[in-house]
């Protein structure tokens, strides 16, 4: 090999070497500041529980029903699941209520089940208002904000609605008008 | 690469290079005459290279220190911009921000509202300014610091003449001894100068330590830049808050569930109570209410030691236990609780009795006590009376006539209570509150309050931040960069021995006066005369 070719080597290995110097560097740096811009806009959301997550499993004790058993959100696997957060305070909570009593017969027999997990501090007040809508639906009492804190759930209402593999599909802030909720139930109907 | 060839020593040098890096000769040929432009010792700046790829093209962007002040200008004054108007965070949190920055501000309150400035700090392009300027301390470290290191690793010890004339502080001399050279020289290593020699040319060094100061300042910028990002981590930063009532147990947000506190007491202790409190007695009568003076949590803090799932009863086991006082948090494994506020007495029970509404006496029937952390629904007893809680609003409020709680928390109850006797047909109700005793018609029976007992609630917050040590690091070694770079110099004496001539040149990168000072103490006791300003000169002609 002569001088030119040997110097032109060296040149195109030089070159190539800068290349992939700069193209990591660069590639750090961007994924650092992708990662600081993504995470900064989701802790906003504050959820912990996002679309496309696995809904975390966990057993809370029936109340304001006949059956007082503790139910686990495995037990219903196989089956959509809407699970709404409420509290009996929570103005937007009690109007959205009708609608899911409204739906839940007919989504049922479709195999949607409607899960309501209250975090008031007594059961006497749940009690009441179940009594009051005439609720059909089982009802959860989270009394020590456990499910609630597991779920990273700030305001109410907050919904979630779950596929049967447990795969959270859709997640609601806020109140449902009855057409979005019929919308929801319709995507978690299982295959 | 295209090259630049030396037309001196014939030494190949990259393209952008000012000053041969073999023999030092100006490669500007078109500025003779001129003073030298010493930045980065006349090396090739990487980045002005032409730009081959669209890495290079990207690359060059961020080298380019125009494009870095940019930023840092645009930085400011998007910042500043953000004090005008309180942040979002700190208007009330009942308002409804679209028209508080309205009414509050009138129509520049509405502009600042609408272009986002309410949340400035938060908001997506802030962060990616404050990135991109990392970014660019980064590449502009590389590009401008590596050059430099080689330049000044590499230095040749003999100069070309030229060079040394185009130095600032300059000097030619003639007659001139041997031993006044040598004298020279050790007088040079007596001001801790270091000697290179080659064939009679002398460089003489000191300080350079303190050119790589703005590098490490930036490394210890960059550090701290990282520590912000790495506070989006869960594992190292956590700020979040819990309320926790007087004898009650609850989980530890952010903890996934593991950590539970229990409130065993609320110490509230308030100025006026001890007889030492005298002196202020003045101020406080200025005052409308109790001043607090002291307030803690008598706290215990629980692991959930069982692997069920969650929502199951935890089994907890005590793992601490002590006082939360301001400034005095309770620790564990990190995590920090902090005594931060407080609710003051919140119903916990009540007791009522029942009476014939018509006794004066108000003799008691039947007493009972109604706990609010756990009404119950019915009170039975054994004289055939029996009160059923029909309603119950812990926080009790009329919405359009209709009564409702709006909270969770027992601060106003309400009570609806059936009363069943004997003597009752069906049954008689009666709605209870605070200064509220309402029957349903012309009742037989009475329900009266008798006694209350209450709690504190005690607002804590917790903390975890293990960013801390690496904001401290980046912080510590942005100051050893700053000092690194403010209170050293870096000076270099180059002596070229020509045929007839000792040619001097003096260049420092700051503080010429302090390297002036020095050359008339070296040169004190020698004959050579003191080198010559030429920037001063060039401009008094």
């Amino acid at each position: 090999m002569n001088k030119i070719e040997k110097a032109k080597q060296t040149k195109k290995n030089k070159k190539r070497n800068r290349l992939i110097f700069r193209s990591s560097i660069l590639i750090i740096l961007f994924a650092a500041l992708l990662f600081a811009v993504v995470s900064n806009l989701t802790a906003e959301e504050d959820a912990v529980v996002n679309i496309g997550d696995q809904a975390p499993n966990f057993q809370l004790k029936q109340v304001a029903t006949n059956n007082e058993t503790a139910m686990k959100l495995s037990d219903l696997e196989g089956k959509g699941v809407m699970l709404n957060f409420w509290a009996t305070y929570c103005e937007p909570c009690e109007r959205e209520m009708p609608y899911m009593e409204q739906l839940y017969p007919e989504y049922k027999e479709k195999g949607v089940e409607i899960v309501a997990v209250s975090v008031d501090a007594t059961e006497i007040v749940i009690d009441n208002f179940v009594d009051q809508y005439n609720l059909s639906f089982p009802i959860l009492h989270d009394k020590k904000s456990q499910v609630l804190d597991a779920y990273g759930i700030r305001p109410l209402p907050t919904t979630y609605f779950i596929d049967e593999n447990g795969v959270v599909v859709e997640r609601v802030l806020g109140e449902l008008t009855l057409e979005r909720l019929e919308g929801y139930l319709k995507q978690i109907e299982p295959k | 690469m295209n090259t630049i060839t030396c037309n001196t020593c014939g030494h190949l040098n990259k393209e952008g290079t000012t000053i041969c890096e073999k023999c030092g000769n100006p490669l500007d040929n078109d500025q003779k005459g001129k003073l030298l432009n010493m930045r980065y010792d006349g090396s090739s700046i990487r980045s002005k290279t032409k730009n081959r790829s669209i890495i290079d093209k990207i690359w060059n962007f961020f080298s380019s220190v125009k494009i870095g002040v940019t930023l840092i200008a645009i930085a400011l004054v998007a910042s500043a911009l953000g004090t005008i108007y309180p942040q979002q965070m700190y208007i009330p949190r009942s308002v409804d921000p679209s028209v508080h920055y309205r009414d509050q501000y009138g129509i520049t309150g509405q502009i600042y509202y609408q272009l986002g400035f309410h949340n400035l700090y938060g908001s997506w392009w802030y962060m990616i300014l404050i990135a991109l300027i990392g970014i660019s301390i980064f590449i502009v470290s590389i590009d401008r610091g590596v050059p430099l290191y080689k330049a000044l690793k590499h230095q040749a010890v003999k100069r070309h003449p030229n060079f040394l004339k185009r130095q600032k502080l300059f000097g030619e001399y003639k007659d001139y001894s041997v031993d006044e050279k040598k004298l020279l020289i050790s007088k040079l290593k007596e001001n801790r100068y270091k000697i290179a020699e080659k064939d009679g040319h002398i460089l003489a060094e000191k300080g350079r330590f303190s050119r790589w100061g703005p590098y490490v300042n930036h490394l210890g910028l960059i550090i701290f830049l990282l520590g912000t990002i790495f506070r989006f981590v869960p594992f190292m930063y956590i700020d979040d808050y819990v309320w926790v009532r007087e004898g009650e147990t609850t989980v530890i947000p952010s903890t996934n569930q593991e950590y539970y506190i229990e409130n065993q007491e609320f110490i509230f202790e308030t100025y006026g109570e001890d007889e030492e409190d005298a002196v202020f007695e003045e101020a406080l009568q200025n005052n409308s209410g109790p001043v607090p003076k002291h307030f803690e949590t008598n706290a215990v803090i629980y692991q959930d030691v069982s692997d069920d799932i969650v929502g199951t009863e935890a089994e907890l086991e005590e793992i601490k236990r002590g006082e939360i006082i301001v400034n005095e948090p309770l620790k564990i494994n990190g995590l920090a609780l902090y005594q931060d506020s407080y609710q003051l007495s919140e119903f916990e029970s009540m007791s009522f009795k029942l009476h014939e509404t018509t006794d004066e006496e108000e003799e008691a029937i039947v007493e009972f006590t109604v706990d609010l952390t756990d009404p119950k629904r019915e009170y039975k007893f054994e004289n055939g009376y029996r009160i059923e809680l029909n309603k119950y609003y812990p926080e009790y409020e009329l919405d359009d006539g209709q009564p409702r709680s709006i909270s969770n928390y027992p601060r106003n109850p309400g009570f609806v209570f059936f009363v069943y006797g004997p003597d009752i047909e069906e049954q008689e109700a009666s709605f209870l509150a605070i200064g509220q005793n309402i029957p349903s018609g012309d009742n037989q029976y009475k329900i009266g309050l008798t006694d209350f007992s209450v709690r504190d609630v005690s607002g804590l917050k917790v903390r975890k931040d293990l960013t801390l040590p690496i904001l401290g690091l980046g912080a510590f070694i942005f100051m050893i960069g700053v000092i690194q770079g403010m209170y050293w110099q870096h000076r270099r004496i180059w002596i070229h021995q020509g045929d007839e001539k000792l040619l001097i040149a003096c260049h420092t990168n700051k503080n010429w006066y302090g390297l002036t000072k020095e050359i008339e103490k070296v040169i004190e006791g020698t004959s050579f005369k003191m080198v010559e300003d030429q920037e001063n000169k060039q401009k008094q002609d």
